[in-house]
């Protein structure tokens, strides 16, 4: 009996070995894929295990963290929430991470590569994981004055404000918004703010990021960029010289008359007159005589038709292509198609401001490690060049005849050039629905530099159609805005 | 490896010399480290997770210390010469199940479930059940050819024992096998675990008797020879009563670990590789014929396909569907190669059962593959240990019982780890030893007394020669 007891013990080896095989290929090669799998709860037990790193505005952190019950140690807690919303994104133990808290995640756990050495290190000496923190180019007082602003207004709306010389962002509010730290945490309580602030059960979409991820018709506010198409491609070499605009203009391939928000002295206006009240009829001709090509030639170098990373994802902004000429007219107005996020026009005047060089916005300054040393520092990059320098003078110069002595005067501030523009964009079928309000505007200090250049918009509902002109809701919310960043400096 | 040549008689270690050494000494200097380990491994659980030496280290250690050493002087004096290594091996395996049960009591996360319980200290009064019954085998059976004479008792007492699940009021249905019974008042019983015991005595019984007539009365067709029509009785009943625990019980495990052993001893008592053919032809046919129309089959077929499509179902709610197969994999993938440590796992998030079958999902997690393996060929000795013992057995019928039985654990380890670990579909059986389960305790002790008790007799020195040299003359060869 023995040879077949001696197969019988070779047959309960294989078994065996089969088993260490595939313990092997379990623990062994499929080991890191099973690890990290997003539906292990050990991910997200092991995230939450340590306190998350902070994100900075001025020196100051915007978030810190609280202990909870259950699987999850830690949560994240956000200071002024709402207010920051927009800049931080939310990380909840529940529904994951958006925004800077999702970009920059590796960072804030402390799991980065980057910091591999360093957790390393931390294993053999027994300290805990660490988070690094995010510094931002956020100010926080232009943030406030915001912030406020819109919440003053009670409108749903949103502000960003650059600084033009570098592109970094130094305000960027949305309203309404919401307090992520509501929804930081994986209990009952969390998921019912949750389900509240969800758009099919609050109407005004509290979570979208109306700074980056809604484009608005930018109406009015449009016609710089029509400026510098109309100087770039010489179709008009100053602001001053007369241009060729019949009043009324009928939009070629039409009978419709391109009307004017009242009775404008438009006929054969200068840039400068035209834009300090807002001719529609001499910027669709304008955009008519330059055709598609050009026009969209100089959007593109403003920003337009592509997603900005600031890191943070942006919508593209839409100026269409393969339009007809009535469509062109009316699309370098700011109507049609065309379409802006409030950080695209930032960028627009910031653009100007910066002697027309456009810097590419960007929100974190550096990265850093634990302990505080930088791991990464981002550096000022020129994104294009949309215009140059002499005609983004021009433009700054009418744009500052529109707050001395055009609709822009509510955003006058006493000893500050302020050079801005206001936009009124109708929207709706047969713009049955309110206008969106815009303003856009920037400030130059005695010696040329520009230290801010913001976009306001407001959407608003109550408001009676009157009411709604950029000049009126918007230009004060961008004065305030300016106003902060200029005493933050002194 | 030659037949004609028995390897056993050039092999001192198997074979009685006059004077061949006890190895008792050896099984004690194992035991205090099969004693020890634990022991550590339960004081680091309580470093780990509530960062202090454990209040129980003492009483614990000193009741896994109490088993061991009962168990050592009971082999010490009742079966000398049995083999060594058995009693430490199980003896570490219980300590480890042990520690693992009791840091999966420590979960937050078990403890909050309406079913909690704490299975550690019902666990060591199911080990000390199951030393009890070790030392009754040992004492009680002299000699394990006694079990000869209860071939066909042991036939009826299996078969009762397995039906025991299927009487109305008895039978306890866990989620789908019903291969538990309920004793009011006790808790439930696993008899599937005496029965494979029991069914092994039988078998081996039965084969020493008809080994001859199975295995020469046979025709010879495609190099295989093929049994008679009659000769095939006993493996078509087995067969079909097999095929009926895998309908009425549902459980796969239990069906493929009886048809198993049969065929192993079957084929052990002919030297019939043919058997082996039947075997595999007929368990396949059967499986595969089961399975197209029995949906918890089924269902376990589906979940070992795509255990991440049953957790999805299973976290829709849907009922019947489980992610304790999904949870077990992640478990085994996050201990990675060197393992979290005692105690810094997460192997609770399997939930129910997590301290049963799937037991060994935590040491996988927490001593990862490194320790795992270390496990997996602990049993793997066991398991050699049997076949050695076999081998060494020199009566037919100690030879069968021995390789029944170690061929069942093989077979039932390989079943157990191989669910867990997504090698082959899941079935509703415990490792023996780890898993928290009173049956399975106690049976599995009652296996190594038996094993125990073979190894002696086979290595038992003949009697010293007798003081008179005209004795010597007369002295009766020992079968």
């Amino acid at each position: 009996m023995n040879k077949p007891l001696r197969r019988i013990a070779i047959f309960c080896g294989l078994l065996v070995l089969t088993l260490l095989v595939r313990d092997n290929w379990l623990q062994y090669v499929q080991a890191d894929g099973l690890k990290e799998d997003e539906h292990n709860r050990r991910v997200a037990i092991e995230r939450y295990a340590t306190p998350r790193g902070d994100i900075i505005v001025d020196g100051k952190a915007i978030t810190g963290h609280a202990t909870t019950e259950g699987d999850f140690k830690y949560k994240r807690t956000y200071k002024d929430g709402a207010m920051w919303a927009p800049v931080t994104g939310y990380v909840s133990q529940a529904f994951g991470a958006t925004q800077l808290e999702s970009i920059d995640d590796g960072i804030l756990t402390g799991n980065d590569d980057r910091l591999f050495f360093r957790n390393t290190l931390d294993m053999v000496t027994g300290k805990k994981r660490e988070g690094g923190n995010v510094v931002t180019t956020l100010n926080a007082a232009a943030q406030k004055a915001a912030y406020d602003g819109l919440k003053r207004q009670g409108a749903k709306g949103a502000v960003v404000a650059i600084e033009p010389s570098t592109g970094k962002i130094l305000s960027m509010a949305s309203y309404p918004s919401y307090d992520p730290t509501t929804i930081a945490g994986s209990n009952d309580a969390a998921g019912e703010a949750w389900n509240k602030l969800q758009k099919k059960n609050n109407p005004d979409d509290p979570m979208l990021n109306r700074a980056l991820r809604e484009a608005y018709p930018p109406g009015s506010t449009f016609k710089v960029v029509t400026a510098a198409a109309a100087l770039e491609h010489h179709l008009y070499d100053s602001a001053d010289e007369k241009t060729d605009s019949p009043l009324p203009w009928t939009m070629p391939g039409t009978s419709t008359d391109l009307p004017n928000e009242g009775d404008l002295p438009c006929e054969d206006a200068t840039l400068r007159e035209a834009l300090r009240v807002s001719c529609n009829t001499v910027f669709g001709k304008v955009g008519y005589d330059l055709g598609n090509d050009k026009m969209l030639e100089t959007a593109k170098k403003f920003g337009f038709t592509e997603e900005q990373f600031v890191p943070v994802r942006s919508s593209a902004s839409v100026f269409s292509d393969g339009m007809n000429d009535s469509q062109v007219a009316l699309s370098s107005i700011g109507q049609y198609n065309t379409a802006a996020t409030p950080l695209q026009m930032a960028m627009v005047t910031s653009a100007i401001a910066n002697n027309g060089t456009l810097m590419k916005p960007y929100m974190v300054d550096a990265l850093q490690a634990p302990n505080l040393d930088t791991i990464e520092k981002t550096d000022p990059k020129e994104m294009s060049k949309p215009l140059s320098a002499d005609n983004a003078q021009i433009l700054q110069s009418m744009m500052e005849t529109v707050v001395e002595d055009g609709t822009g005067t509510n955003a006058r501030i006493d000893g500050v050039t302020v050079g801005g523009k206001t936009g009124t964009a109708q929207h709706g079928v047969d713009n049955s629905e309110n206008p969106y309000a815009w303003f856009i505007s920037y400030a130059k200090t005695d010696d040329g530099s520009s230290p801010v250049a913001v976009a306001v918009v407001i959407e608003d509902e109550n408001a009676g159609r009157d009411d709604i002109s950029g000049g009126g809701l918007a230009a004060p919310i961008a004065k305030n805005v300016m106003e902060a960043v200029i005493d933050s400096k002194k | 490896m030659s037949s004609t040549t028995n390897p056993s008689t050039h092999h001192t270690s198997t074979i009685g010399a006059i004077g061949a050494p006890s190895r008792r000494n050896t099984e004690l200097a194992l035991l205090v480290f099969a004693v020890l380990i634990p022991v550590f491994a339960y004081a680091n659980v309580g470093l780990a997770i509530n960062d202090e030496v454990p209040a129980g280290l003492l009483s614990y250690g000193f009741g896994l210390g109490l088993l061991a050493g009962v168990g050592h002087l009971v082999v010490r004096k009742f079966a000398p010469y049995a083999d060594p290594l058995l009693l430490p091996l199980a003896t570490l395996l219980n300590g480890l199940g042990l520690v693992a049960i009791w840091r999966l009591d420590q979960s937050g996360r078990l403890q909050s479930s309406k079913l909690f319980v704490e299975a550690a200290p019902r666990q060591l009064m199911y080990s000390a059940l199951g030393v009890a019954l070790f030392v009754a085998v040992l004492v009680f059976l002299r000699d394990h050819r006694v079990l000869q004479r209860y071939t066909y008792i042991s036939m009826a007492g299996a078969l009762v024992l397995l039906l025991l699940p299927l009487v109305p009021g008895l039978g306890h249905d866990n989620f789908g096998a019903k291969i538990w019974i309920k004793i009011p008042g006790l808790g439930t019983l696993q008899p599937g675990e005496f029965a494979k015991i029991v069914l092994a005595v039988f078998f081996a019984g039965y084969l020493m008797v008809k080994r001859d007539a199975l295995a020469l009365a046979s025709r010879r067709f495609m190099g295989l020879y093929l049994p008679r029509g009659r000769d095939l009785g006993p493996i078509i009943v087995v067969w079909i009563i097999s095929i009926l625990i895998l309908v009425f019980e549902t459980d796969l495990g239990t069906s493929l670990l009886f048809f198993g052993m049969f065929v192993i001893m079957l084929y052990v008592a002919t030297e019939r590789t043919s058997w082996i053919v039947f075997g595999l032809l007929m368990s396949a046919a059967g499986a595969v014929g089961v399975a197209s129309f029995e949906s918890h089959v089924q269902q376990r077929v589906q979940a070992w396909l795509d255990p991440m499509h049953e957790y999805e179902l299973s976290r829709q709610g849907i009922f019947g569907h489980t992610e304790q197969s999904m949870q077990a994999l992640w478990a085994f993938g996050s201990g990675g190669t060197l393992g979290s440590g005692w105690g810094q796992g997460h192997s609770d998030l399997i939930g129910f059962a997590a301290n049963s079958d799937f037991i060994l999902a935590t040491f996988g997690e927490e001593l990862g593959l490194a320790g795992l393996m270390a496990l997996l060929l602990l049993y793997a000795l066991i398991v050699e240990r049997g076949v050695r013992t076999a081998l060494a057995a020199r009566d037919p019928f100690g030879k069968l019982l021995a390789i029944g039985l170690s061929g069942a654990f093989a077979l039932q380890v390989f079943v157990v780890a191989g669910g867990v670990m997504s090698l082959i579909p899941l079935t509703g059986m415990t490792m023996p030893f780890l898993a928290y389960g009173g049956s399975s305790v106690i049976a599995n002790w009652a296996l190594i007394g038996i094993l125990l008790r073979i190894s002696d007799t086979a290595r038992r020195p003949a009697p010293a020669a007798p003081a008179s040299p005209d004795a010597e003359m007369t002295q009766v060869v020992r079968p």
